[in-house]
């Protein structure tokens, strides 16, 4: 039997990002006793890298803005496949949660009248986004955190859950290890709400830290909820390319909501070639019309540049396969060029983007106010997750919830840029209240012990690889590396039936040289040992998104088939859901989306 | 390919050494990069705090060749080859393993400071007016990526361990941000000079100098609190001035 401390709350709160933070600070302001886990200190979650803003339809820039032409926007943007009463519920609460934050001390930019100001950005049709220059995620997550502090939530930092505890169908607890000594730890909750983001670290070029391995996807998946769009993964388009150790750090869609524009290497802007009927009445048609747009002409409509992030991503990929790409395989993302149209241009991308200034010049060495950047697309966002219920957040399992990127329904196919960090505060906030509510209305569940002996065990298992078994087990990172290569080579932008097929083969493959995976030291912060179990995660959700990939036989959002590339009216109107069967198969099936209410089929009809 | 040795302290609270790795480097690598090259090829239990790689969390903070410095924004191409590059933890913080420290002092001290108190909304809809003017000011503050470089350089921590008496740089910029918040109306003047121990410093200025983010945190933050601590506590004036406007 092993050792483990045990801690008890109402609501445990697995991530400590903005979803996670903001469904701590709910809960225990409905006066239950919450725990809060984060995979590594306080206030460094991937939130702090979201850059370009808060997507709310205040009206402050525009006052034709309203929640309706954000709704649609979003519904627009995920290609339809959306949970139509997130994206409804979404739009309407996000302006009172970003005010919430300006009333817990965030400093976004102003307008001159004094009031929140918001920028443009892709496939927004006014400018929406609040913001901070380019460091919106940092103002957010240290807002929530302050506040967070000061109302009495339990904080367990550089703690990984390795499984969910049952009683009987309902989720009544976690089990994980701290890294600081390597020791267990036991939660027992009355509810569990996963806020643990993404799954960026299963594929080679991306934008995602070591974290982001879909610790909750696979959690949610082993306990028995389901999984829903998991083909959807947003490979942003603007990745760095170079220098090599820096390749897929991002680069701001804000640099392009400033005016910056892409050019291939016959220095033509390439993005006015290809633009999708869905929004050839919402795109400029001059190169002139475009830079109004971004100036805030309000009878101007928007560049090419910043149409929808799948559609940028696959044009440029296009550019690069045709040999127009730059020297480093990327395209240029010009910023520079503004210094033909306005005074000072310097001092003006060094105040709207000082993080991208900063980024470039110390890691690419590339003034960003002289000359152009070289970019190509990164792994970003999953939009597919844990399938929850669009009002309380709740899984399809009885006591567990899930917010913010690990859960799934708002951005449908493709997810708008700016609608995560809104998405994080309006369903972080809904998951936290109606756990609590949970809490409150359920007694705590039993912990079943030999679930958590058995957890324990696999665990450790890395450590005894080389005595029992005779072999040499391979070390962690070159599996996950392997895994990494595999992904971006056969599940990445573009996919075709016969390399996914590849793909599940490599996969099953990786599943069994992780099996015998050997670490070597002691359980203290030992990386290489969170690595390995991390694996588990990585492995899983691979194979979730390969399958439902191979599903989907047809092209939609970010989401595309080299053998299917045309939209299927039929797959439009469904899900994809992936369960753990009855033997540990993955199950894979469809599911028909929900008929939407008239009143916003309507509103959609108006906004096209 | 090119090679580089790293010289890394190695060791946990009981005690450690310096050992030396060798790694291939390429064009654009840092610090990091090597950290995480040499964690998988050769010492899977080599620990270092990571996540954005990108100079926006403040993770990955350590002392390279002496200086506190992120490693993910310190080149190779900026550092002398020909030696051993020094990497070393914190040693303002009590060692956990290698390159990790035991920082969870801050989040102590940061909890203690009291926390934003805005004035009641300017317009019926409940929201503020502010002019991006008062907001610059205080951004700046707010770019803090709680990296605790300017923590580890403090001489008042790192040489005279008054962790009790003094909250150190980062929390004079954090107090700061609140204080010349537009909105606050909170007051921590009192427990500047009482508790937070603001009289220790004495504008040697190395914060300022480590801090990845840019931010003046002496001249625009630490020295306009002592002016306000001296303003409110110290000038027997003002202090009648005020005593007399209260009465009334």
């Amino acid at each position: 039997m092993s050792n483990y401390d045990t801690h008890e709350y109402d609501v445990l709160i697995i991530g400590a990002g903005g979803a996670g933070l903001r469904a701590a600070i709910e809960a225990s302001s409905a006066g239950v006793s919450v725990g809060l886990v984060c995979k590594s200190l306080l206030g460094k979650a991937h939130t702090v890298m979201a850059e370009g803003g808060i997507a709310a339809a205040l009206g402050n820039v525009d006052e034709r803005d309203n929640w309706k032409v954000h709704f649609a926007d979003t519904m627009r943007g995920g290609q339809y496949v959306n949970n139509w009463r997130m994206a409804e519920l979404h739009a309407k609460e996000a302006p009172d949660r970003v005010r919430e934050l300006e009333a817990w001390g965030a400093l976004f930019d102003r307008t001159k009248d004094g009031r929140i100001l918001q920028r443009h950005f892709g496939g927004h049709k006014y400018p929406r986004l609040a913001h901070v220059g380019d460091r919106t995620g940092l103002e957010m997550i240290r807002t929530l955190q302050d506040h967070g502090v000061h109302q009495g939530i339990d904080v367990h930092m550089e703690c990984t859950i390795i499984t969910l505890l049952k009683d009987g169908d309902r989720v009544v607890g976690a089990f994980g290890y701290e890294r600081e000594r390597g020791r267990f730890k036991l939660f027992h909750a009355k509810g569990v709400v996963l806020a643990t983001g993404g799954v960026g670290r299963a594929y080679k070029i991306t934008s995602n830290s070591w974290e982001y391995t879909g610790d909750g996807h696979t959690l949610a998946y082993h306990a028995g909820a389901e999984l829903m769009d998991m083909e959807f993964v947003q490979f942003h388009p603007t990745g760095m390319v170079w220098p090599p150790s820096v390749c897929g750090i991002l680069v701001t869609e804000g640099v392009r909501g400033e005016g910056g524009i892409l050019l291939n290497s016959l220095d033509r802007r390439f993005m006015f070639d290809d633009i999708p009927e869905m929004y050839k009445n919402q795109t400029a048609d001059s190169e002139e019309e475009g830079w109004r747009y971004t100036q805030g002409d309000k009878n101007a409509r928007r560049p090419p540049e910043l149409l929808t992030r799948d559609h940028v991503s696959r044009c440029i990929v296009r550019e690069i396969k045709e040999g127009r790409g730059s020297p480093h395989g990327g395209v240029y993302l010009d910023i520079s060029w503004i210094n033909k149209k306005i005074p000072n241009a310097e001092d003006h991308i060094k105040r709207k983007l000082p993080g991208m200034h900063h980024q470039f010049k110390q890691l690419a060495d590339i003034d960003i106010t002289k000359e152009p950047m070289e970019v190509g697309p990164t792994t970003h966002y999953i939009m597919g997750g844990i399938r929850v219920d669009a009002e309380t957040q709740m899984s399809t399992l009885a006591g567990l919830f899930a917010a913010g990127e690990c859960a799934t329904g708002i951005n449908g196919a493709n997810r708008l840029g700016g609608n995560s960090l809104s998405d994080l505060l309006v369903f972080g906030k809904r998951a936290g209240e109606f756990a609590a509510r949970f809490a409150k209305e359920n007694r705590a569940g039993n912990i079943d012990t030999d679930a958590v002996g058995k957890a324990a065990a696999w665990a450790l298992e890395p450590f005894s690889q080389d005595s029992g078994l005779g072999n040499d087990g391979e070390g962690p990172f070159q599996i996950h590396h392997e895994l990494q290569k595999m992904m971006q080579n056969l599940v990445g932008i573009v996919r075709t039936e016969n390399e996914m097929a590849q793909a599940l083969d490599g996969i099953e493959d990786l599943k069994k040289r992780a099996e015998r995976i050997r670490v070597y030291g002691n359980r203290e912060y030992n990386p290489g040992w969170h690595t390995a179990l991390d694996l588990t995660s990585l492995l899983t959700v691979s194979e979730a998104i390969t399958r439902s990939a191979l599903e989907r036989k047809e092209s939609r959002g970010a989401h595309y088939r080299d053998d299917y590339p045309e939209k299927d009216a039929a797959l439009g109107r469904v899900n994809i859901i992936v369960r753990e069967g009855a033997h540990g198969e993955m199950e894979v099936r469809r599911q028909p989306i929900p008929e939407m209410s008239a009143e916003l089929k309507h509103i959609i009809e108006e906004m096209k | 390919m090119k090679s580089a040795t790293f010289r890394m302290w190695r060791g946990d609270a009981r005690g450690g050494s310096l050992k030396d790795y060798t790694t291939e480097i390429s064009e654009g690598m840092v610090v990091l990069d090597a950290i995480l090259q040499i964690q998988a090829e050769k010492a899977n239990d080599l620990a270092c705090r990571w996540n954005c790689k990108a100079g926006r969390c403040g993770s990955c903070s350590a002392e390279i060749n002496g200086m506190p410095k992120l490693m993910c924004m310190s080149r190779l191409s900026d550092l002398p080859l020909e030696h051993p590059v020094l990497v070393e933890p914190l040693r303002a913080f009590p060692p956990v393993k290698d390159l990790v420290t035991d920082v969870s002092w801050n989040f102590r001290v940061k909890k203690n400071i009291k926390k934003f108190k805005p004035r009641p909304p300017d317009a019926a809809d409940g929201t503020w007016r502010i002019s991006q003017g008062d907001v610059d000011r205080v951004q700046e503050f707010r770019k803090c990526i709680e990296c605790f470089l300017c923590q580890d350089v403090c001489h008042v921590l790192r040489e005279h361990h008054l962790h009790d008496e003094f909250i150190g740089p980062r929390f004079f910029v954090h107090v700061a941000a609140l204080e010349m918040h537009p909105l606050d109306t909170e007051n921590r003047i009192e427990e500047l000079q009482k508790t937070n121990g603001i009289g220790y410093c004495n504008i040697t200025k190395c914060c300022t100098k480590v801090c990845p983010e840019n931010i003046t945190i002496t001249d625009n933050a630490i020295i306009p609190l002592k002016e306000r601590v001296v303003d409110q506590l110290y000038d027997p004036l003002g202090r009648l001035f005020r005593t007399f406007q209260q009465q009334k």
